[in-house]
C-alpha cells in the first residue's frame, strides 16, 4: 500500500488563460494539443520502462488529469494517453481515476472518454456569479456549469468535485454564501473552496499594483476573509461535508485519495511540463518549456535525493495542512526518532499558543492555526 | 627661495561657484618645478617615489608661475574644506594663507556662502581678490555681479576678472592678479621655527604625513621638532613640497614656505590640525593663535548590524582615528542593539563620511541611533555633565534645569521664498534676529536656531522650501537654558533604549506620535497585540498599537510542486531570522534605522 504509485499528467492548455492563474498553462492551436500527447505518451512509455527495472510490481493507485484544463484535449488523445498509461503500469482496479475539467468545455467525445476512464472529475467552476466569473476571467457562465455538471452525473460520474474561490475583488460575504448553497444544492461529492490569492507575474497581480481593486472591486479585508472561512466550514459542516485539508471539504469517503498522498508523501511521478515527482526519496520537475518537451525531452531538473531533515520538515508541513494533523507514531516509523525529540520545544510553543492541539496520537492546527498556518509550518524548518 | 616670489593663497568659493575647476585651470597652466629644482634633478626623486609605489594625492598644491614681469614665483595653493562642520579646519587653513581669490558665479552672484567664507578670509586679514566665474554662460552678468560683490561685501570689484575657468578664457589674468595684488609671506627664518599644521593624513609607510606653513625658521631633516598643544616630541625625516598628484621631497622649508614633514608619527592625534611645530631645542616664544582642541557637535551610537562584528566595528573605527582626529568613539551597550560605539563628529557631514566609510571601505552593515547634540545637565547638586547619550540623563529629581547648544544661522534668499523659509526657522524654534536686503530681491535672513533643529534635515527642508534657492551657513554660539525632556519609545511595554532621545517638551507629543507612526509600520504583526508608546517618564503620551496577526494561510492547490511550498515557507523562516527580539516582540533589524531617518514629510 505505502508503495503504491501516482500518477500526475499535465495538460497545460486552456481555452483562455484566466486573469489570477499562474499555473504553467497557455491556449494553444489543436495540433500543437496533438503533438503534446504523443510527447507525453512517449515520456510515459520511457517512465514506464525506467519503472520496470528499477522497482517491479508497482502499482498505480491514483491518477491525476490536471492543467490547465485537460478537458480541452482532443478526446482521442487522451485513449490514447490512457493506452499507453495501462500497457506501461499496472493500474489498480480500484484507482482514483481524477480529471480536472471546465464547464463549457465537455463535448460528446470527451464525455464519452470521461465515461469510460475516469471514475472522479474536478470541475473549476470558481464563482457562481456573472460578476465574480466575469472578473476572474472565466470563460464560461454559471449556466454552463449546471449543464455540465449534469452531463457528467448522466455519463455516470459518482464523483464530484467543484473548485470555488472565495476573497474575489468586490466578493461580499452575501456573494460568497450563495455560491456555497448553490453548488451544495448541486451534491457534489467533494469541494475545494480556495481563497484567491494574487501571484506575482499575472494580469491581477498588475492590477492589484495599479490600485485596480478599490471602490466596487475592493479585495475583502482579513476579517471579512476569515469571516468568509470561518462561514465555509460552518455551511459545509452542516451539509455533511468534512473539512479534511486546509481548503478541500469532503463527504465520508471522498476525500481526494490523489491529493492526500501530497500531503502524506506517497510516490508520484508527473507527466508533461513542469510536472513534479517524488519516487523513493528523490523529488525532480520535467522541463518547463513546451519545444523542450516537444523535441522529446524528458530529462530529470533539479533532481535532489531529500535527506532524513527535508523529510521531517515535509512531514510536518504536509501534515499539518490535513485537519487530521501528523501522527506521532508515523513520525517514529519514518524517522526511527521521537517527533517530541525532534521537535519538542517548538510543539510545545504552539501547544501553548492554542495554534495546535493534541488528541490521541495526534497534532493537528487549531482554528487559530489555520488561520496562521504558514507561520505555524514555517517554524518545523530547521536553521 | 626669496619670500617676495611667492604667494600662499586659497580659493573661496560657494559650493558650484567654480572652485575646483578654476584650481585644476591654475594647475594646468602653471609647472610643477622651478628652473632650479630640474637642474637638481628632483625629477630622480620622484622616479623613486613612484617606483615605491606611493601616490599621494594632496589637495593643497604647489605650482610654479613665470609671470609676466619674467619671474618665477611659487603658488601654495591651499585647498579649503567646503562644509560648516569643518569650519575650524577652514579657519586653519586660511590662517596658512596670505591671501584669498575669491570665485562668484556670474549667473548666481554672491551667495550664504561666498559671505561666510569671506567674513572668514577677512577675519584671518587675508587679502582678497574677487573672479567673475563662468562669463562663458549665457546668463552671466558679471557687471550685475560686480556691483553686488562691492555692495554687499564691500571689496573693490570692478577690475576683477571676467573669466570661464571651464572654457580657460582669462584665467591668466587671475595668476597676475594673485602676483601683483595678493601679498608675499613676511617670515623670519633666523627667528625660532614656528610652523601651523593646517592638515594631516595618515599613510601607511611613513606615519602621519603633516601639512604644514612655516611662519618663522627653517625645517629640515633631523631638526627635532616640538607639537606646541600635543607636547610630542618627534625627528624630521623628510620635508618637502605638494606638487600635483605628488609630494616632492626637498632640502629644507624656510619662513614663508608650505609644505610637508614626516617624522615616524603614528597617530595622527599627535599632529592636530592647528597646533604649532616648534624646534624642541630652541622653542618660539609662544605658539601661534586659534588652536583649538576637535570638538564633536553631534553624537550617536553606531552599533553593527550583526553583533557579531563588533571587533570588526571596533577595529574599523581605530583605523579611521589615525586619519580622523575629530572622530571620536567610546564603547557603549544597548538591550535593543547589542554592543556598539557612542561616537562624536563635527556635524552630520561628518558623520556620514565616517558612517559611509566604516560600510564602504570596512564591509560593515551599521545601525546608527538618533543623531543627537550635547546636552549639558545642571544637577541639583550644583555639577554640569555633558550629556552625550539619552540614556544617560538622570533622574529628572536630580536636574536643575538643562541647557542646549545654539547657532546662529544666516539664510540667503530670493525674496519670494522669505516667507517659507521665516515658516521653516519658525517650525524649528528658530529666533528672529534680522533681514538684511543685499538687493532688491534677495536678503539675508539671521535667526538664532537651536542646534538640534538644524542637524536632522534642515538642509535638505530648506532647498526643498526655496526650491534650491535658499543657501545657508551657522556658526555655534554657545548654551541656551531650554525646556527638554527624554522621550523613551516602549515596544510592549518595554523601552527601547536606541530610540530615546532629548526632545524640546513642547514638541514631545508631536515627535512621539511621529515615532510610535512609524515604528508601527516597521513592525510585522505577530501571534499577538503588540502596544507601541511614546512615554515622558513613566506618563504615556502617544500610543500605537500592532494589531495581532490575522491571517498567514495558503489556501490554495499547488499540487505536487512541493518546493514551490517549501520556498515560500523558507523564506518566511528567512524573515524571521532578520529580526531582533525585543523582550518577546520579533522586529526587523532594520526597523529602527528606518524609524530614526527623519525625513520632511
Amino acid at each position: 500500500m505505502k508503495d503504491a504509485l501516482g500518477l500526475y499528467l499535465h495538460f497545460p492548455f486552456c481555452v483562455k488563460k484566466c486573469a489570477y492563474c499562474d499555473f504553467l498553462s497557455a491556449p494553444a492551436e489543436e495540433g500543437v494539443r496533438r503533438a503534446y500527447a504523443k510527447a507525453m505518451i512517449a515520456e510515459i512509455q520511457a517512465a514506464g520502462r525506467r519503472l520496470a527495472e528499477e522497482a517491479p510490481e508497482t502499482r498505480v493507485d491514483t491518477v491525476f488529469l490536471g492543467g490547465g484544463t485537460p478537458s480541452v484535449m482532443p478526446a482521442d488523445t487522451l485513449f490514447s494517453v490512457f493506452e499507453a498509461l495501462k500497457q506501461n503500469f499496472s493500474i489498480e482496479e480500484d484507482a482514483e481515476i481524477t480529471m480536472e475539467v471546465n464547464p463549457g468545455t465537455l463535448g460528446e467525445e470527451m464525455l464519452s472518454f470521461i465515461k469510460a476512464r475516469v471514475n472522479r472529475v474536478s470541475v473549476g467552476l470558481q464563482g457562481t456569479h456573472e460578476e465574480e466569473l466575469r472578473i476572474l476571467g472565466r470563460i464560461h457562465s454559471y449556466e454552463d456549469f449546471l449543464s455540465s455538471f449534469e452531463a457528467l452525473r448522466m455519463a455516470g460520474v459518482r464523483n464530484l468535485s467543484v473548485d470555488l474561490m472565495s476573497a474575489l475583488p468586490g466578493q461580499t460575504e452575501k456573494m460568497w454564501e450563495e455560491d456555497l448553497i448553490r453548488v451544495i444544492s448541486q451534491s457534489p461529492e467533494h469541494i475545494s473552496a480556495y481563497s484567491l490569492i494574487i501571484e506575482e507575474g499575472t494580469p491581477f497581480y498588475e492590477a492589484y499594483a495599479r490600485g485596480a481593486f478599490s471602490g466596487r472591486y475592493a479585495l475583502p479585508d482579513e476579517e471579512t476573509e476569515r469571516r468568509m472561512y470561518y462561514r465555509t466550514k460552518e455551511i459545509l459542516e452542516s451539509s455533511a461535508y468534512e473539512r479534511y485539508e486546509i481548503s478541500n471539504y469532503a463527504r465520508a469517503g471522498f476525500a481526494s485519495r490523489h491529493n492526500l498522498r501530497y500531503w502524506e508523501r506517497r510516490d508520484y511521478l508527473g507527466f508533461g511540463i513542469g510536472a513534479a515527482s517524488l519516487f523513493r526519496h528523490v523529488r525532480w520537475n520535467n522541463t518547463r518549456d513546451l519545444k523542450e518537451y516537444l523535441s522529446g525531452d524528458y530529462a530529470r531538473r533539479g533532481e535532489e535525493r531529500l535527506s532524513r531533515k527535508a523529510e521531517m520538515e515535509e512531514f510536518m508541513f504536509l501534515g499539518l495542512r490535513k485537519a487530521a494533523g501528523v501522527s506521532f507514531s508515523e513520525f517514529e516509523s519514518c524517522f526511527g526518532a521521537a517527533m517530541t525529540t525532534v521537535y519538542g520545544k517548538i510543539l510545545e510553543r504552539h501547544l501553548e499558543e492554542g495554534l495546535l492541539a493534541r488528541k490521541g496520537e495526534r497534532v493537528f492546527l487549531t482554528e487559530r492555526g489555520f488561520d496562521l498556518a504558514n507561520s505555524v509550518m514555517a517554524a518545523y524548518l530547521f536553521d | 627661495m626669496d619670500q617676495s616670489k611667492i604667494r600662499n593663497f586659497c580659493i573661496i568659493a560657494h559650493i558650484d561657484h567654480g572652485k575646483s575647476t578654476l584650481a585644476d585651470r591654475i594647475i594646468q597652466m602653471t609647472g610643477l618645478l622651478t628652473e632650479r629644482e630640474m637642474q637638481d634633478q628632483v625629477l630622480d626623486n620622484m622616479d623613486l617615489e613612484r617606483e615605491r609605489g606611493i601616490t599621494i594625492k594632496a589637495q593643497t598644491v604647489r605650482t610654479i608661475y613665470k609671470a609676466d614681469d619674467g619671474e618665477e614665483y611659487t603658488f601654495n595653493l591651499i585647498d579649503t574644506p567646503g562644509h560648516v562642520d569643518f569650519n575650524y579646519e577652514v579657519s586653519r587653513s586660511l590662517a596658512a594663507c596670505d591671501g584669498a581669490v575669491l570665485v562668484v558665479d556670474a549667473t548666481q552672484g554672491v551667495e550664504a556662502q561666498t559671505l561666510g567664507n569671506v567674513y572668514l578670509a577677512l577675519d584671518h586679514d587675508l587679502e582678497v581678490v574677487p573672479v567673475i566665474n563662468k562669463v562663458d554662460l549665457p546668463s552671466a552678468d558679471p557687471e550685475r555681479v560686480a556691483d553686488e560683490i562691492e555692495n554687499v561685501i564691500g571689496i573693490e570689484a570692478m577690475e576683477a576678472p571676467r573669466v570661464s575657468a571651464k572654457t580657460g578664457e582669462n584665467v591668466r589674468a587671475v595668476l597676475e592678479e594673485i602676483v601683483n595684488k595678493l601679498p608675499a609671506p613676511d617670515g623670519d627664518p633666523d627667528l625660532p621655527l614656528k610652523a601651523l599644521i593646517f592638515d594631516s593624513l595618515y599613510d601607511s609607510y611613513r606615519g602621519v604625513i603633516v601639512f604644514c606653513r612655516v611662519m618663522d625658521g627653517v625645517m629640515k631633516r633631523g631638526t627635532k621638532v616640538k607639537m606646541v598643544a600635543t607636547g610630542a616630541v618627534f625627528e624630521v625625516v623628510e620635508v618637502g613640497f605638494m606638487g600635483p598628484g605628488r609630494l616632492i621631497p626637498c632640502e629644507e622649508l624656510r619662513a614663508g614656505d608650505v609644505g610637508y614633514m614626516t617624522a615616524s608619527i603614528k597617530e595622527i592625534r599627535l599632529s592636530r590640525v592647528g597646533d604649532t611645530i616648534t624646534d624642541a631645542d630652541r622653542p618660539c616664544a609662544e605658539a601661534l593663535p586659534g588652536y583649538k582642541e576637535p570638538q564633536p557637535m553631534v553624537y550617536c551610537g553606531i552599533y553593527p548590524a550583526d553583533s557579531a562584528r563588533y571587533p570588526d566595528l571596533r577595529d574599523a573605527l581605530e583605523k579611521l582615528q589615525l586619519n580622523d582626529a575629530a572622530l571620536q568613539y567610546e564603547p557603549e551597550n544597548s538591550t535593543a542593539l547589542g554592543f556598539g560605539f557612542r561616537c562624536g563628529f563635527l556635524g552630520l557631514l561628518h558623520l556620514d563620511v565616517i558612517t559611509q566609510r566604516l560600510e564602504r571601505e570596512y564591509d560593515l552593515d551599521l545601525v546608527t541611533t538618533a543623531p543627537s547634540v550635547i546636552y549639558k545637565i545642571h544637577k541639583t547638586d550644583g555639577t554640569v555633565i555633558d550629556l552625550t547619550n539619552p540614556s544617560n540623563l538622570p533622574e529628572p529629581s536630580e536636574i536643575e534645569y538643562m541647557e542646549e547648544p545654539m547657532v546662529r544661522a544666516e539664510v540667503m534668499v530670493t525674496t519670494e521664498y522669505i516667507g517659507s523659509i521665516m515658516t521653516l526657522c519658525q517650525e524649528r524654534r528658530g529666533v528672529y534676529e534680522g533681514t538684511n536686503y543685499i538687493e532688491a530681491n534677495r536678503a539675508v535672513l539671521t535667526y538664532k536656531l537651536p542646534l538640534n533643529e538644524i542637524i536632522y534635515d534642515f538642509f535638505d527642508a530648506l532647498k526643498s522650501r526655496s526650491r534650491g534657492y535658499a543657501s545657508f551657513d551657522y556658526e555655534p554660539i554657545g548654551y541656551e537654558r531650554s525646556e527638554l525632556v527624554k522621550l523613551d519609545i516602549l515596544v510592549n511595554h518595554e523601552a527601547v533604549d536606541a530610540l530615546s532621545f532629548i526632545v524640546y517638551a513642547p514638541s514631545a507629543y508631536e515627535r512621539g506620535s511621529k515615532m510610535c507612526e512609524k515604528l508601527k509600520k516597521e513592525i510585522p504583526r505577530q501571534l499577538f497585540d503588540i502596544p507601541i508608546q511614546a512615554a515622558i517618564g513613566s506618563k504615556i503620551i502617544a500610543r500605537e498599537t500592532v494589531r495581532q496577526m490575522r491571517k498567514d494561510v495558503l489556501a490554495k492547490c499547488y499540487g505536487g510542486d512541493i518546493s514551490r511550498k517549501r520556498k515560500l515557507l523558507e523564506k518566511q523562516k528567512e524573515g524571521k531570522k532578520k529580526m531582533r527580539q525585543i523582550g518577546n516582540v520579533e522586529v526587523p533589524k532594520d526597523a529602527f534605522l528606518n524609524v530614526l531617518k527623519l525625513g520632511e514629510e
